[in-house]
């Protein structure tokens, strides 16, 4: 077993993408999430990798899709406006399948808002963020341990479904310090890059790597191919923690840093004698709608707790059975707005 | 166990650093520990807080509402943040620079350390943090002051190494500061 570590989120996140074979980042500076590029530029010259500060968060994403497009992994990271700036271009990595991981540790909006820990960003990140109807692998770390190893899968899953993944976080667990076991990268079978354009030989067909399609019916076509994808997705990739739920009579959801907060409510909840227990979704897109429909088929009553006005909330209403009750309570993101674990107690006690 | 820490001063006092050192010695003691600096748009001479759980199990929230223990190194700190205290939960107040009188909390347990006086009586005022560090150590039992020893090493830049003795010697001052 390899040494635990002390580390923040941030570095994590940056420790993980280089146990993963990542040696190109492309990122321009933003509170909270400069940690990642800061350690980055410090060590992704030493393993002969390549560190860019961008021109600006449009230029970093455009540059994660020409490194993507040339079948390396590579990495950019950013916080919400920034996040938004790059919608274009994650919109062209998806329609062109390229993989490539974005990471955003996430702030307080709309506009410019501020730095505080935020989860409003849910809807931009799974619903599709830039144009065009299309999904992105969302992933949603609660701990230190997870933005490391949410990060290395983060590559995974983006090279198995030639798809951008994204890791949303917030400052919570950004700037937050925990235990951190390096774990070595997990041993997979990815599929071969045979798509990349790495400089044609003599021979070999040519590549091209694009999201124009202009014959008759070609886009239709393309569209429902990553369409198909999504729904394999939502079956093979859903991700989320049950705590306590066998025989909850409440059940929380609540993913990220709230669920953290909400744990140690719950376990107030349970020390009053009240069953009470959590489902957090790791994965946000896909959305694990089978376990909401599983577990309100015995618990009906649902309380979905975010650092926003409602947004999780409303695919937990589209997962559930058709009997069980969604509550909802939030926080709209800004300073002095992080509840506190006795804050979610009260929630409980007033929907149990 | 499980023990939550909630400590605040100015920036400059090292509270952040006080919070590290604390939540290293814990990890040396193969405990689970969650280190959550105060983030907003601080600067130097401005407020500096952060929150530390140290737990046997899963830690849960690193965001604590009412800490069972809080340390104040600075008047501004301890009169924004003093009702903060869980009830009969545990106060350790530099007296050096915080005047509590007339505080209304007989709920709780008050500690009043003269933490300047006694990091100036070992040589350098800025050791203030590392007082704290002992005091909260010794009355807390989170954390024995052996790790913390382990623990400066980690946190601690190399090139400041050379000051671990007198450090130590704070911590040990900080910790002979709470009387049995």
């Amino acid at each position: 077993m390899s040494q635990r570590l002390f580390v923040k989120g941030n570095e994590a996140v940056a420790m993980a993408a280089i146990e993963a074979g990542c040696r190109y980042y492309f990122g321009y500076p933003i509170t909270p999430q400069s940690d990642i590029p800061e350690y980055l530029s410090r060590e992704l010259p030493k393993l002969n990798g390549e560190f860019i500060q961008a021109e600006s968060e449009v230029a970093a994403i455009n540059m994660l899709l020409g490194a993507s497009a040339t079948g390396v992994r590579a990495m950019t990271s950013s916080s919400s406006p920034g996040i938004s700036l790059k919608q274009e271009g994650i919109s062209y990595m998806a329609g062109s399948e390229l993989p490539g991981v974005i990471v955003n540790i996430s702030r307080s909006g709309p506009g410019l808002g501020g730095i505080d820990a935020s989860q409003a960003d849910y809807w931009q990140s799974v619903k599709g963020g830039g144009h065009g109807g299309y999904h992105i692998v969302v992933l949603a770390p609660a701990s230190i341990q997870e933005m490391y190893d949410l990060t290395m899968l983060a590559f995974d899953l983006a090279d198995i479904y030639r798809t951008p993944v994204m890791v949303l976080a917030d400052s919570v667990v950004g700037q937050m310090k925990e235990a951190l076991l390096p774990n070595p990268r997990p041993v997979t079978t990815l599929p071969e890059k045979g798509w990349a354009v790495r400089g044609r030989k003599e021979g070999t067909p040519q590549m091209i790597v694009k999201s124009l399609f202009l014959g008759d019916g070609e886009l239709e076509a393309h569209n429902w191919k990553l369409h198909g994808k999504y729904d394999v997705m939502r079956e093979k990739e859903c991700r989320q923690e049950l705590f306590l739920t066998d025989d909850a009579e409440l059940i929380i959801t609540a993913f990220g840093s709230v669920a953290r907060i909400a744990k140690t409510a719950i376990l107030m909840a349970r020390e009053a004698g009240m069953k009470v227990g959590l489902l957090r979704p790791i994965t946000l897109f896909p959305f694990p709608a089978q376990a909401f429909k599983e577990v309100t088929g015995r618990c009906k009553k649902i309380l979905d707790i975010e650092l926003n006005n409602g947004q999780m909330v409303e695919d937990v209403r589209l997962s559930v059975a058709r009997d069980a009750e969604v509550f909802f309570y939030g926080r709209p993101p800004g300073a002095g707005s992080l509840p506190v674990p006795e804050e979610l107690f009260e929630q409980i006690i007033k929907h149990y | 166990m499980r023990y939550d820490l909630f400590m605040a001063g100015f920036g400059g006092q090292g509270v952040l650093l006080a919070g590290n050192l604390l939540s290293y010695g814990a990890l040396i003691e193969e405990k689970n520990v969650s280190f959550l600096p105060a983030y907003g748009v601080e600067k130097r001479g401005g407020a500096a807080m952060c929150t530390v759980v140290i737990a046997n199990g899963e830690v849960g929230s690193p965001v604590i509402g009412r800490p069972s223990f809080c340390v104040y190194l600075n008047q501004t700190s301890f009169e924004r943040y003093g009702a903060k205290v869980k009830d009969g939960g545990i106060a350790i107040i530099n007296s050096s620079l915080v005047d509590d009188s007339g505080w209304q909390r007989s709920d709780l347990e008050v500690i009043r350390i003269p933490m300047n006086r006694i990091a100036m009586d070992l040589g350098d005022a800025r050791m203030v943090n590392m007082v704290a560090a002992g005091a909260y150590a010794a009355r807390s039992g989170a954390v024995a002051l052996e790790s913390l020893e382990q623990a400066l090493k980690s946190v601690l830049p190399e090139r400041n190494h050379r000051f671990i003795p007198a450090n130590m010697l704070a911590i040990r001052a900080g910790a002979a500061a709470i009387t049995p």
